[in-house]
């Protein structure tokens, strides 16, 4: 189900898919925004009650102006659970989500019961650089998400169209997604998540694709090491879009730690 | 009609496979291919060149700002100036950089031309590019989606630290200063003029038009192509009630003068070649960080012009369809007069920035360009535009309050300026 959700007084305009019912799971999404439809989320649906908003600038969603910088995004999100009434919820994120979730985690303690980062962003290795996914061309992208970038999934959400109307409209959307992104992640995904990763209290699970090309699955040890309840659960043939590559292994390890 | 003799400083010794073998001449150009000697070389060329479009009678010397880049190799244009005060007498200093908002916090940019004007005895112009988004954001991490709103905020703290009689507080969202006290403070009173380089952003048009700034249009694609960036500036003007002054617009093109229209292809054939195939090889992931344009700006459909869609415009082209469409315009003196003067025209533009040294040129090709433009050329186009007040050039101290600096002595036996033509010369260094 689609829904719109005004916030602070009509500040924001949320375009949010719901899903199913059961206790609260928030998705937040990565830099690419959601798909019109999810079907990770609606096989989660048949367990929780899935909330997966457009982040301001994506999608529907408006009030991307009165963001900032990642205290004003946990605000967002903070304000968002309350007006939903989950002051507390399962919190599920994924890339840029997952950096954010953490922080919404970190923030304040009450926040999430349990937290599921799925490949999340918010560190930096010198000796593992991320590849610079701001720079990188259209023919270049499912390679870097993808463990096979000639997979169905792969093929459908990063085919390039010959159309050129279609060209520029899917062009134009990839800039205004990424340009909020960047508030976040440019030029290095660190704004200070390795200060205040060590308050998460909720038990942490990390999910990652043995084979991420765009956050290398050595990451995962920076979370865990700074997370005192977190383990990690490596997902086999998977790059960065695990949900897609492999939902059914994705869907069964979320499943089985939320309901643990 | 006003000339500004504007030099880009390339690095002239890039190797011939390197479109082929490298990724991109900015951002991560491989660093193994600059030799510091080499370049003390350049600059002290390029500096010479610069002192003799002042000796030459050019009404402005112009440098810019670039960053991690082969075709540009002034990361700093204010070192550039601030040597060429001292060496030169007449011409204005156009320096089209700072990027201001790369600068924290950006009084340092009013301070430092504040300086420049200062020393030069009020011949500064004051540039304000936001700057391309190689440098702002790749080179120097800006934020994209922020960059344009941090450029109007230091914007503002520079113009009123410059014009503000008492000293004040800037509660700015990316600066704050609880004491902005500018000293010293600029020659020219308020302020010096500012001239704000586009490439084509529609929020720049608006920008100059609403502050009476001058817009400088820096192609590479020369005269026909701008006409479309031209217009679309006018028109806003136009909107905005504002006079359709030329000396209100700015424009960059490639100029190249010899004897002939056949030797003019002899002479500057293959340093256009190295200009367009390596100076501008830049990865097309590079031109375009996501948010650094506005999706008003990508919608009205104006295309950078470095990276692929530049480079699929420019490929194949030879030197006839250079001079053919306008990229460069070449030839006699007889053909350059002519093109150019229906090129200003048809742009109704009043400063021309002079691309008169490009690519891979040599010394001795610049001076003969330089020299055959300012006596064979120049002269025949001041008359255009005579009507019109020019609003933005600067306005420099009386001549006689003008401070000449003292002759250079040296005692016999000991190096000085000389010494530099005998030694190794660049190219001979480069085959090396």
């Amino acid at each position: 189900m689609n829904t719109t959700q005004k916030l602070l007084n009509g500040k924001f305009s949320l375009e949010m898919q719901v899903y199913g019912s059961g206790a609260p799971l928030l998705f937040i999404h990565g830099a690419g925004g959601l798909n019109p439809v999810e079907p990770f989320l609606e096989e989660l649906g048949k367990d929780f009650k899935v909330y997966a908003p457009q982040f301001p600038g994506y999608g529907e969603s408006t009030g991307n102006e009165y963001i900032d910088d990642v205290a004003d995004a946990v605000l967002f999100f903070h304000e968002l659970m309350d007006e939903l009434g989950i002051p507390e919820a399962n919190i599920m994120g994924h890339s840029m989500g997952g950096m954010l979730a953490a922080e919404v985690a970190a923030f304040d303690v009450h926040r999430a019961k349990k937290l599921v980062l799925v490949c999340p962003a918010g560190f930096w290795i010198d000796e593992t650089p991320i590849p610079d996914f701001f720079a990188a061309q259209l023919d270049e992208i499912a390679g870097l998400l993808f463990h096979d970038p000639k997979s169905p999934a792969a093929q459908m959400m990063t085919a390039i169209p010959s159309d050129f109307k279609a060209l520029e409209t899917m062009y134009v959307e990839r800039v205004k997604r990424l340009a909020t992104a960047s508030k976040f992640l440019w030029p290095i995904p660190d704004r200070g998540l390795k200060k205040r990763a060590y308050r998460i209290k909720a038990p942490t699970l990390l999910l990652w694709g043995d084979d991420d090309k765009l956050i290398p699955a050595v990451y995962a040890k920076e979370f865990t090491s700074r997370i005192k309840n977190s383990r990690v659960e490596m997902i086999k043939d998977a790059g960065h879009m695990i949900m897609y590559e492999q939902q059914a292994p994705f869907v069964a390890a979320v499943k089985k730690f939320l309901k643990g | 009609m006003k000339f500004t003799w504007f030099h880009l400083m390339p690095y002239r010794f890039l190797p011939d496979d390197f479109k082929d073998k490298y990724h991109s001449v900015w951002v991560d150009i491989p660093r193994n291919l600059y030799d510091p000697k080499v370049g003390h070389r350049l600059y002290n060329d390029y500096l010479d060149q610069l002192e003799y479009a002042d000796q030459m009678g050019y009404d402005g010397l112009g440098v810019n700002e670039h960053h991690q880049n082969a075709y540009g190799m002034m990361p700093s244009p204010n070192l550039m100036a601030a040597a060429l005060t001292r060496r030169t007498r007449n011409a204005n200093l156009v320096v089209l950089g700072n990027s201001i908002a790369l600068y924290n916090p950006p009084i340092r940019v009013a301070e430092e031309f504040a300086m420049l004007d200062v020393i030069s005895g009020g011949r500064l112009v004051a540039g304000f590019p936001v700057g391309t988004s190689m440098d702002t954001n790749f080179c120097y991490g800006e934020v994209p989606a922020t960059l344009r709103e941090k450029y109007y905020e230091a914007h503002d703290l520079i113009v009123k630290s410059w014009t503000e009689p008492e000293m004040f507080s800037f509660n700015g969202k990316y600066t704050k200063l609880r004491y902005v006290n500018l000293w010293p403070k600029p020659v020219q009173q308020p302020r010096p003029p500012i001239w704000v380089p586009g490439g084509g952003s529609v929020e720049t048009y608006d920008f100059c038009a609403d502050h009476d700034y001058q817009y400088s249009f820096l192609s590479f694609f020369g005269y026909i192509a701008g006409k479309k960036v031209s217009d679309g500036y006018w028109e806003v003007m136009a909107k905005k009630g504002k006079e359709l002054n030329p000396f209100s617009l700015g424009f960059a093109q490639t100029v190249a003068v010899s004897e002939t229209d056949e030797q003019a292809e002899k002479d500057y054939s293959p340093h256009m070649d190295y200009f367009y195939n390596r100076c501008l090889h830049v990865y097309n992931g590079f031109a375009d960080a996501p948010g650094y344009r506005t999706v008003k700006t990508i919608k009205a459909g104006i295309l950078g012009q470095v990276g692929e869609q530049a480079a699929i415009r420019r490929e194949g082209l030879k030197w006839r369809d250079f001079v053919e469409q306008g990229y460069i315009i070449a030839g006699s003196p007889k053909t350059v007069r002519e093109r150019l003067r229906e090129a200003m025209k048809s742009l109704n533009c009043g400063h021309l920035m002079l691309l008169m040294q490009l690519g891979s040129m040599p010394p001795e090709l610049v001076r003969k360009n330089t020299s055959l433009f300012a006596t064979e050329v120049m002269p025949y186009l001041r008359d255009l535009w005579t009507d019109f007040e020019d609003k933005w050039s600067p306005k420099r101290m009386p001549q006689n309050e003008i401070a000449v600096p003292a002759p250079v002595h040296f005692q016999k036996g000991e190096v000085n300026g000389a010494a530099r033509t005998p030694a190794v010369s660049a190219e001979a260094r480069s085959a090396k």
